[in-house]
């Protein structure tokens, strides 16, 4: 099992969505986050004083998967966030050693999807 | 003792018999109704940041500033505009009934201590600044049809047009002695002037600028609807500054428009929660604060001709066409007047327009006139033609004037600018933070 973490442009949150629902998956978290990576930040003025803003918003995306959904939920993402552009974001991929579905106590591979 | 108090109040109420007798000066200016008009004009006044609050509770977290800053800066550019060549042009000396001279441009030809023949018994300058907030509110309503995609810079120059060449004309023909008025349109306080010119200028806006992107996703949701809540509280608030002030005086006129304006306001609120109840299964709270900015949009223009209980109707009435024009039509035709300005100012301007011409009535308004219920049906079609001229004019012109904004400057913001929102694009700020 892995988790995918993705962290991607906001404004691409719709299309990575449709693109994970195209491979057939449809479980996820999202959250609203704040980064910096390569991509410069931006200055913003109040009261005639610049502020530089160097954490930029984000959306943070994971995905929790057996094996054979790797490929397709990193396919689904580049599809989904790239614009060829500076700031994209990123994808990490991480070993998941355990997953528990709450309501039923089912453990493994059969409590993920 | 108990003499000297008896003695000291009958002396404090000397100067009050005194300021009775001088209630109403040599020049004809009553106390009463100045300060009831200059606490009216401060009424009208808080309406623009009311609507500011009201649409800015609308739009995405991203947008919430510049949606703001629409309706808050029209407080100071039109606010200058009126002072300079506006009221001249909506008030100002007679033009072969088409508009008003430059005579009073920068109110330098004025009598500042005098009444005006439009309202007799307050100074003009009260009745100039009075009208000067309906100038204002105006084009602030139309920014909810081009919401969170329009530039800064064309959105002043178009505001200024706008009032300039479709605000003020209209204004002169209905109230400024044109010929709308000679030729017997009744708008007490602006069902023409103020909602069927900005409604129909706001269906122009939305089809000459286009749809926002991203439209129809789970994100374009309003982020803050308790800030449209209290900015259609402000409003409902304000409006009795505009509908009642419109008497122009502090006596029983005002009272009526007063009544008029909270009926149908209540009857209009409630409709559309029901419509809502019916049609989508929940009565929702933006849905009772649009459908009281209906019902007072509709009311305006019949607001001192009609009784109490057709002010109800013409509530009913509001809620129903504007949550039809809202819920059902709009997204038939999809055009993205994003904060449905055509549909609850043109919609329910153009019906508060007609309904005048049904319910009014001399028995609520002696010097009024009786419409089609009350035996006149010829009132009636005055209001049909005065509806279908202003339509006609506000949509055209304001269709040319953004055309034309459009070639010099550009109406919308880039592709990135309106991904990144207007708050960081146009004005380098945000509205919140993420981060404590």
């Amino acid at each position: 099992m892995k988790l995918i973490v993705a962290i991607i442009q906001p404004e691409r949150l719709e299309s990575v969505m449709d693109a994970l629902d195209g491979e057939g998956v449809h479980l996820r978290t999202v959250t609203n986050a704040l980064g910096v990576g390569r991509q410069k930040g931006h200055t913003e003025v109040y009261r005639g004083v610049r502020e530089a803003v160097n954490l930029l918003k984000k959306v943070r995306i994971e995905v929790a998967v057996n094996e054979e959904f790797v490929d397709k939920v990193i396919d689904a993402v580049v599809k989904g966030a790239r614009t060829g552009n500076i700031g994209d974001g990123k994808i990490f991929v991480l070993d998941l050693p355990e997953c528990v579905r709450i309501r039923t106590g089912e453990r493994g591979v059969d409590a993920i999807g | 003792m108990h003499k000297s108090i008896v003695t000291a109040a009958l002396l404090l109420l000397v100067p009050a018999f005194a300021a009775v007798a001088w209630a109403q000066d040599a020049s004809g200016i009553d106390s009463g109704d100045t300060a009831w008009l200059l606490v009216s004009t401060a009424l009208v006044m808080l309406m623009t940041p009311g609507l500011a609050l009201f649409y800015g509770g609308m739009v995405r977290r991203k947008n919430v500033l510049g949606t703001l800053m629409q309706s808050f800066i029209m407080i100071a550019l039109i606010g200058l505009q009126w002072i300079l060549w506006g009221y001249s042009l909506a008030f100002g000396p007679d033009h072969w009934g088409l508009i008003g001279g430059l005579e009073w441009a920068g109110l330098v030809a004025l009598d500042l201590t005098a009444a005006s023949d439009y309202a007799p018994t307050v100074p003009h300058l009260a009745f100039m600044m009075f009208q000067g907030m309906f100038a204002i509110i105006t084009p602030a309503l139309i920014t909810g049809a081009f919401a969170e995609r329009m530039k800064f810079s064309a959105f002043l120059v178009f505001s200024l047009l706008w009032a300039t060449f479709v605000y003020d004309p209209l204004a002169h023909w209905v109230w400024g002695g044109g010929w709308l008025s000679d030729f017997g349109a009744m708008d007490f306080a602006g069902g023409l002037v103020v909602h069927i010119s900005s409604g129909l200028g706001a269906l122009a806006a939305a089809l000459v600028i286009g749809g926002r992107r991203g439209r129809g996703m789970p994100t374009m949701t309003p982020h803050n609807l308790p800030m449209t809540i209290l900015g259609a509280a402000l409003l409902w608030f304000g409006w009795f500054g505009f509908n009642a002030g419109s008497a122009l005086t502090a006596g029983s006129l005002a009272a009526l428009a007063f009544v008029a304006t909270n009926t149908a306001t209540c009857a209009a609120a409630l409709t559309w929660i029901m419509c809502d109840w019916l049609f989508q299964g929940k009565p929702t709270v933006l849905g009772a604060a649009t459908g009281a900015i209906a019902g007072l949009v509709a009311i305006t223009p019949a607001a001192g001709f009609v009784g109490p209980l057709s002010a109800i109707a013409i509530g009913i009435g509001a809620g129903v066409f504007c949550y039809l024009a809202v819920a059902v039509i709009k997204p038939r035709l999809g055009y993205d007047d994003s904060l449905d300005v055509f549909g609850v100012h043109g919609v329910g301007g153009i019906w508060g327009a007609l309904a005048t011409g049904l319910f009014a009535s001399t028995l609520a308004n002696p010097d009024g006139t009786d419409g089609l219920f009350f035996g006149n049906a010829a009132q009636f079609g005055t209001q049909v033609v005065s509806v279908l001229v202003a339509v006609t004019y506000a949509f055209v012109v304001t269709f040319v004037l953004l055309k034309i904004v459009d070639r010099v400057i550009g109406l919308r913001v880039s592709k990135d600018e309106e991904i990144l929102g207007l708050d960081i694009s146009q004005h380098r700020e945000s509205g919140y933070t993420i981060l404590d």
